[in-house]
């Protein structure tokens, strides 16, 4: 029966170690382990999330890289596109004005030439009457002398303008 | 005896918890009862003039005032321990070798003007005049004698304050750890650390829920490294059985008790005295069920944790015993293999008890704050 019989000296002993071991623990052991502990807890809980975002940032990265290479890779080959067309609207603009540009100096050339010419024959036309009439002057002074020297004479100034 | 204990536990268990690893706690704890029921008959069957197997034993688990570690009678090494006790005249106190070893009333010690004997390590005041102590077999009373209110440094007592040393040696060392580094500690204290957050993770935080049991914490902590520790320490050669003692075991269930009362809220006060849900006439009956129930929570944990430890120190004792019963040394080659295997099953014993301890006062504690969902 003794084994079951409780002892008061030996209980209040027990309450009185316990009650002393739980606050003492309390205050200088579980508070601290276990704020250690849960501190620990989150920044390795944190960690690993922010090694995740990490992990996704790099990836959103890479593609964005991708992306904007992808993006480069077509503007470089539209102004690759726009510079050939540049080059060939350029060129035919070029051939056009310079065809438009010909011709018009070719016509201003024909309006001069045309001119010119007209200005010559007029000039030509001229000379011919004032050397006609000269000669005529000429024939007339001469006329009655002899008709043989007339002739002559006509020949010779004939040959004059032919000369001329 | 052990019978009714079983009936407890088993009703207890079922009726609060199904989870593979209780039932395997429990079969363990059943076949220990039925092993130390079986060990305690044959200890009482067998009365030998020259070795009372059933003394020795009661010697090894009970409590006493002195250290005993080897020898008898006056050539026995036995740690003095100082014998604190409150009487009619006040406190006296002396060292416990002052009685010489003598457990039979024979010996008596005067102190305060007092006469004090040591009757199987119960220390008993001589009524005044009196000069030796007259003791009634048949009653088991004390005629011209009583006992004061002992508050001895006993044996248990020495050893329950050794247990709480070390404790805080060593989780004061834990603590001083995170002081110094944020890092996981190493070595010894990392296993203390993985201990701390086993009693979190695999006891508070199921049993009582991530609200509340912060608040809780420190007692399960503190209670199952105690038990733990004591535990192991009692598995020592010579060492105390402190978690084997009822007076402890008394204690220990109160606290959980306390902690229930204080902190259950309106919810557990009316599923214990008007249980909604249920016909009228059978509230009242399952009332008294549950208020019994209130304490029989307690006094199963206490009843567990003394019953299973004793046990375990009963068959290890009665198996070294049979070589002595018998007078054989033969013996020793079946027996002492068997009360190693029985030591390193203690080992086990020792984490499982203080594990179920501290699971249980978590989960009674779980039920008395719980927030019920009403229907």
């Amino acid at each position: 029966m003794d084994l079951i019989t409780p002892e008061y000296g030996l209980f209040v002993w027990q309450v009185v170690v316990m009650i002393i071991l739980i606050f003492l623990l309390t205050k200088f052991a579980w508070k601290p382990v276990m704020k250690a502990v849960g501190e620990r807890e989150a920044s390795i809980n944190d960690a690993l999330v922010s090694a995740e975002k990490a992990k996704e940032e790099m990836a959103n990265l890479k593609a964005d890289n991708e992306k904007l290479l992808q993006q480069a890779r077509a503007e470089r080959d539209e102004m690759l596109k726009e510079a050939q067309q540049m080059k060939k609207t350029i060129i035919e603009e070029a051939t056009e004005d310079a065809n438009e540009k010909a011709e018009r100096i070719l016509d201003k050339a024909q309006i001069t030439i045309e001119s010119e010419k007209k200005q010559a024959l007029a000039e030509i036309k001229s000379q011919v009457a004032e050397l006609s009439v000269q000669i005529a002057e000429t024939v007339v002074k001469k006329q009655l002398d002899n008709k043989d020297e007339q002739m002559t004479l006509v020949n010779k100034m004939l040959d004059d303008v032919k000369l001329n | 005896m052990h019978e009714i204990f079983e009936l407890i536990l088993s009703q207890q268990f079922m009726a609060t918890h199904k989870s593979s690893k209780i039932t395997v706690a429990l079969m363990l704890m059943l076949i220990l009862n039925s092993f130390s029921a079986f060990a305690q008959l044959d200890t009482e069957e067998v009365i030998d003039d020259s070795f009372n197997p059933t003394e020795m034993i009661m010697h090894h688990i009970s409590d006493s005032h002195g250290w005993h570690f080897l020898g008898e009678g006056e050539e026995s090494v036995t740690l003095p321990l100082p014998v604190i006790l409150w009487t009619d005249k006040g406190l006296t106190s002396f060292m416990s070798s002052e009685f010489h070893h003598d457990v039979e009333g024979e010996y008596v010690v005067e102190s305060n003007g007092q006469k004090f004997v040591n009757y199987h390590e119960k220390i008993y005041v001589l009524n005044e005049g009196e000069e030796a102590l007259e003791f009634d077999e048949e009653t088991h009373a004390a005629l011209n004698a009583n006992r004061p209110f002992d508050i001895s440094i006993t044996k248990n007592v020495a050893s329950m304050l050794i247990t709480a040393i070390l404790l805080v040696l060593m989780f004061l060392g834990l603590a001083k750890h995170y002081k110094k580094s944020k890092a996981a500690p190493k070595g010894f204290k990392n296993i203390l650390e993985t201990l701390v957050i086993f009693v979190r993770d695999e006891i508070a935080i199921p049993q009582i829920g991530e609200k509340k049991y912060l608040k809780f914490m420190p007692f399960l902590l503190t209670v199952f490294f105690f038990i733990w520790l004591s535990n192991l320490l009692g598995l020592l050669p010579g060492a105390a059985n402190v978690t084997g003692n009822i007076s402890v075991t008394i204690a220990l269930g109160l606290f959980t008790l306390v902690l229930i009362l204080v902190n259950a809220n309106k919810d557990y006060w009316q599923h214990v005295f008007w249980m909604p849900g249920i016909p009228t006439p059978v509230k009242p009956i399952l009332a008294v069920v549950e208020i019994l129930g209130v304490f029989t929570k307690p006094i199963a944990l206490m009843i567990r944790l003394f019953a299973n430890i004793t046990a375990g120190h009963i068959i290890i004792l009665s198996l070294i015993g049979l070589i002595f019963i018998l007078e054989t040394a033969g013996v020793a080659a079946i027996s002492v293999p068997f009360a190693l295997f029985i030591t390193v099953l203690e080992l086990l014993v020792a984490f499982l008890q203080a594990f179920i301890f501290t699971m249980l006062s978590a989960l009674f504690i779980g039920m008395a704050v719980q927030e019920h969902e009403h229907h």
